[in-house]
């Protein structure tokens, strides 16, 4: 059998998915075996020149992780789709957007303010802040544009499959390619995951309590027992999809919703809130408020990893039409 | 497979077509995505607009229909019937409110044909994803509970019981009759009331089919029509209610004799701790007053009652009681209370000994009341000039805004009464003159010719000028400023809701009004039903009325009840929540917010199952679902979120 | 078809099939004129509004979401009303967040006898999405 071409590329990522690759350990070598690598930023060095020099659908598969937040992500993402057969969604960034897309709860110039202007340990008398184009003397330099709002990867180009999580588990990356490798392909959009909600895996016993406040979870030392939610700490379990292990929930940490919405949801963050807001044991509209603004950052929690996938994806632009 | 829907814009006369261009709705909508077919017409509900519906369904095998007319609540179920005589089912309709939240509250124009056009077009989107519904049927207890045992509640009872089937008539009171008992004469034909009202007292107390509570309240509902779970609390009469002979001989023994004021003659008369309100009264047995009976209160009595009692039936140890009953309809007729005037100052009701109210003249005029009948004022002489106002309270916005209807009629009565009496001068203080009833004018107009003053404007104050008790008023007639010097004045009081009306209703489940009486499901269409199936309305809960109305809306009540007993079974409200095993996970979020405690778990497949019987529908749990597993029949998500979309489209 | 020379807000009402709904027909029963701007969404019960319909009916296009109920105690399925009240502060905080101003979405209690309640609430919020103008919720937007 002729060796497969793969490619593994990052988007706006932090890298830990590609960790999550090495994660495989010796099955590392079994990759080796298997495939060429022809793109890995992390680890190879292979030019987008030579990406672009190939035929189409040369690339047998391709595992893009990393959100599109920047015309380069966009760029290549479009480019490896032109040339892989099977082009795979690989972790919660690419899935859903994932922690970069919680970006789209600002603008562009809040961030580039942010980042570059307004920290007391930045150093920039200058005012300087990243430009797609900029002209010296020598010439004209150009950089990626930076985007307002972060994209999921299918969002912008059509994905074969999914493999969620921050960073998605090593056993169902391998899963992923077994199936490839030998040709027992799921259906095209499948996600490589649970079917059901996280709390169907989850080994706690949850009882109906009702709580009177929210904590935070550096303030509780959780029972290991029962319900984190029954706890008064917020678990995303409820609406995110399994098929983790519930590794978080084990270790005595609520599941922060990596995973993404499950199969057809509406959208994750307020189905999220509303079973949450189940919880809430009280009458008084007063107290309900003083107990709901204990959550200080409902978006962020409750879309931490998919706000790009939900059905406002960002907040209100000002001006936009 | 895309649906062929027909959408069908009516006119209602002009109701809907002068605020809104129904010709540029049907217009519309005749290029939305599915629909085959839009009209609009002058009547849609009548004969042949239905006709029209149904000659469309079929010339175009449609398979869904929108109808936007009025409110669903009105003609909803007319239009669902009028699919299913064509083999459609019903819920594969739906009604689009251009009327009553539409063409009713817009000026004419643009945006008004707007907004009708988008309540259509939401319709049109939402009924692409109904599903035909089956609904199903439960079988009726036959038993009916009827709460209040005054005129309604007893022509109700009796007008069942009289069908062959079981009544249990719960009442608060030691004795039944409410207030009608405490009347003297009815209006117009001056019957005495007792002479009406006591024959079917007696009726209610000896027929085999009607199981009486007094001294007892309904403390728990549960269930749904045709199969409602009722508990009853009853409190000790401290009198065996079957040994008991009602001879009196308590009454006459007990060391509180004469002092306690008697609530049946409205504080007029005396009775004892021990006391039977009335000769006529049913049951005829005795009741202990734990407030007043020296016993009971402070545990020191000689126990005379006891001593004088041939028959042991007095048992201070008695304790309340409760009783579960089962039932398939309840009818409520907790009647309505009296207006208390003193609220007033300006009436001088508590301020002056001869200013008494209408309840309070019947107890005066009534031959077994304190006076034997005679009209009398408090030193004991007979006054020369009375004074009867109306609307106490009511038709007053710093009170009650409603016409307690009664009122009118009643003063009119009163002043007859007194001029049989007495021959003493009398004067209406009225706003409007209301006769509406059979014989009422007639009644009003005789009474006219006694000689009775009728001045026109309500009477503003009651004041005592040098010791005369004197009435002031406008005569908008005359134009004139009047005080008018009397001896007795009969304050006409409003017809309220029940202290606790708040209470029974969420105990029931039903909607007040705005002036606090019960709510019935339709003005017109449905005047004794409620929101609630299986739960009718009599009397003067639902709204003031005098006894001829009441009878007759208390034997609508019964023929409701009576209908679901001859069928043996009643539809259910086919919206129901149900899981989707596949998508629950189990998180228990459904669970807990179940009011009814219909979800439950099951613990073997980690999923939530919902018990179709205890379900109502209110689709809490749906929207508390966080994965989408749980569905509200005929209130789908997909239904729901094409509505929104319908609505918003531009 | 955008003819109207002024903005005209779009509120979408989920009002409870007992009480408001209910309330809104005694409005229009009683002739009580109200802004065209509210179209109403009929649910059983305001327990049965996943806050999702909420964030749907921003994103078609609302620039004003009402949900009227029951009073609290008054509700027809005991307390379906309270459950949202629950849901309310909570989804009112995550919508700031993605920029739709509190006055946007407002939760109330009308029985089936405020009609003019109903009608007077309905005013006041017109009154009160006017001078902000419509939302332009962007979020459609596919890159950028």
């Amino acid at each position: 059998m002729a060796k497969l071409k793969l490619a593994v590329y990052w988007g706006a990522a932090c890298g830990g998915c590609d960790v999550s690759i090495l994660d495989l350990h010796e099955k590392i070598l079994k990759i080796g075996e298997l495939a060429d690598i022809v793109l890995w930023p992390l680890a190879a060095d292979p030019k987008y020149s030579d990406i672009e020099a190939m035929e189409d659908k040369t690339i047998d598969l391709c595992l893009f992780n990393g959100a599109v937040r920047n015309s380069e992500n966009l760029e290549i993402a479009e480019l490896l789709r032109r040339k892989s057969k099977i082009l795979v969604s690989l972790g919660s960034c690419a899935c859903f957007g994932g922690i970069p897309g919680l970006g789209n709860l600002f603008n562009k110039k809040e961030i580039f303010n942010s980042v570059y202007l307004d920290r007391e340990f930045n150093a920039n008398e200058e005012q300087i802040v990243p430009k797609a184009k900029v002209t010296v003397p020598e010439g004209e330099l150009t950089l990626p544009e930076f985007y307002n709002t972060v994209s999921s990867l299918e969002q912008v180009v059509d994905v074969d499959y999914f493999i969620p999580g921050c960073p998605p588990p090593p056993d169902l990356l391998w899963k992923a390619i077994e199936a490839i490798v030998s040709g027992n392909l799921p259906p095209k959009g499948s996600v490589i995951a649970g079917d059901k909600a996280l709390c169907h895996e989850c080994p706690r016993k949850r009882e109906g309590r009702k709580v009177k406040e929210f904590k935070r979870l550096v303030d509780v030392i959780l029972d290991e027992e029962i319900c984190i939610l029954e706890q008064g700490v917020v678990c995303n379990g409820p609406a995110t999809r399994g098929g983790c292990g519930a590794r978080c929930v084990r270790a005595n940490i609520p599941c922060r919703g990596c995973f993404g919405p499950i199969e057809d949801a509406l959208d994750q963050g307020t189905q999220l809130l509303s079973a949450i807001a189940s919880t809430i044991d009280s009458d008084n509209p007063e107290e309900i408020k003083k107990i709901t603004d204990q959550l200080a950052d409902p978006a962020g929690t409750f879309y931490r990893f998919s706000l790009p996938v939900s059905m406002l994806k960002r907040r209100k632009e000002e001006g936009e039409e | 497979m895309s649906e062929r829907i027909g959408v069908f814009v009516c006119h209602c006369g002009t109701n809907i077509s002068s605020v809104v261009d129904v010709e540029q709705v049907a217009k519309d909508a005749g290029g939305w995505d599915n629909v085959t077919v839009a009209m609009d017409y002058k009547y849609m509900c009548s004969d042949p607009g239905q006709e029209l519906i149904q000659s469309k369904i079929k010339e175009h095998n449609l398979t869904r229909v929108v109808v936007a007319a009025c409110s669903p609540r009105m003609h909803g179920p007319t239009f669902k019937k009028t699919l299913e005589r064509v083999g459609v089912n019903g819920y594969l309709m739906e009604m689009a409110n251009i009327r009553e939240q539409c063409a009713w509250t817009s000026d004419p124009g643009e945006l008004a044909t707007e907004k009708a056009t988008a309540l259509t077009r939401a319709a049109v989107k939402r009924v692409n994803f109904h599903q035909p519904i089956k609904e199903s049927e439960v079988s009726v207890n036959k038993a009916t509970l009827v709460v209040g045992a005054g005129i309604a509640g007893i022509q109700t009872a009796l007008q069942i019981a009289s069908a062959g089937y079981p009544v249990y008539l719960v009442e608060k009171e030691a004795y039944i009759g409410g207030h009608m008992a405490q009347f003297d004469k009815t209006f117009p034909t001056m019957d005495c009331s007792a002479c009406v009202l006591t024959p079917k007292m007696v009726d209610v107390n000896q027929d085999p089919n009607i199981d009486l509570f007094t001294n007892s309240q309904v403390v728990g509902v549960e269930g749904y029509v045709g199969n409602f779970k009722v508990k009853v609390r009853t409190e000790p009469r401290y009198v065996n209610l079957k040994t008991c002979t009602g001879c009196g001989d308590c009454v006459s023994a007990c060391v509180m004799k004469d002092r306690i004021p008697s609530e049946f003659d409205e504080g007029l008369g005396k009775r004892s701790a021990i006391y039977i309100p009335f000769p006529q009264a049913v049951p005829l047995k005795a009741v202990v007053d734990k407030e007043s009976c020296l016993f009971l209160a402070k545990g020191k009595c000689k126990q005379t009652c006891i001593e004088a009692c041939q028959v042991n039936a007095i048992n201070f140890q008695e304790e309340e009681k409760f009783t579960e009953l089962e039932v398939g309809s309840i009818v409520l007729a907790t009647g309505y209370k009296l207006f208390d005037p003193s609220i007033g100052p300006q009436w001088g009701y508590g301020l002056y000994d001869n200013v008494i109210t209408g309840i309070q003249f019947e107890r005066l005029a009534n031959a077994s009341g304190p006076t034997g009948g005679k009209l009398v004022l408090k030193d004991g002489s007979q006054p020369q000039r009375v004074a009867i106002m109306h609307c106490i309270g009511s038709r007053d916005e710093n009170y009650y805004a409603h016409c307690s209807r009664v009122c009118c009629m009643s003063s009119v009565k009163f002043a007859h009464q007194i001029k049989e009496k007495t021959g003493a001068e009398v004067y209406e203080f009225y706003i409007d003159m209301r006769c509406f009833g059979k014989q009422y004018e007639e009644f009003y107009n005789r009474v006219q010719e006694e000689g009775v003053q009728f001045i026109r404007g309500k009477g503003s104050e009651v004041v005592e000028v040098d010791g005369q008790l004197t009435v002031r008023a406008e005569d908008t007639l005359l134009g004139v400023f009047r005080e008018i010097p009397v001896d007795m004045v009969i304050l006409n009081n409003a017809l309220i809701p029940q202290e606790d009306s708040d209470q029974v209703a969420s105990l029931f489940g039903l909607c007040s009004g705005e002036d606090g009486f019960f709510l019935e499901a339709h003005i017109k269409l449905a005047p004794v039903n409620t929101a609630v199936d299986g739960v009718f309305l009599a009397g003067c809960c639902q709204s003031p009325k005098d006894i001829p109305d009441t009878v007759a809306q208390a034997s609508a009540a019964a023929a409701q009840a009576l209908s679901a007993i001859a069928l043996g079974k009643v539809k259910l409200s086919p919206v129901r929540a149900a899981v989707e095993a596949s998508r629950c996970s189990g998180c228990m979020s459904c669970v807990n917010i179940c009011p009814y405690g219909a979800v439950g778990f099951d613990k073997e497949q980690k999923v939530s199952v919902i018990n179709q019987a205890l379900c109502k529908g209110c689709g809490t749990c749906g929207a508390a679902c966080p994965t989408g597993a749980i569905t509200t029949s005929h209130f789908t998500r997909e239904q729901i979120m094409a509505q929104i979309e319908g609505v918003c489209a531009q | 078809m955008s003819k109207k020379k002024d903005f005209e807000p779009l509120i979408v009402g989920f009002l409870c099939n007992w009480c408001s709904y209910t309330g809104a027909d005694l409005a229009g029963t009683a002739r009580i004129k109200y802004p065209t701007s509210i179209k109403i969404v009929r649910v059983m019960c305001t327990g049965m509004v996943d806050p999702s319909y909420v964030v749907k009916a921003f994103k078609e296009g609302a620039d004003g979401v009402l949900i009227s109920g029951c009073h609290p105690g008054e509700c027809h399925y005991v307390e379906g009303n309270v459950k949202t009240m629950r849901r309310e502060p909570l989804l009112a905080n995550l919508l700031e967040q993605l920029g739709i101003e509190r006055e946007r979405f407002k939760l109330m209690w009308a029985s089936a006898s405020e009609g003019e309640k109903f009608a007077k609430a309905v005013q006041e919020m017109t009154d009160i999405l006017k001078p902000m103008g419509p939302l332009n919720l962007g979020g459609g937007k596919k890159i950028g």
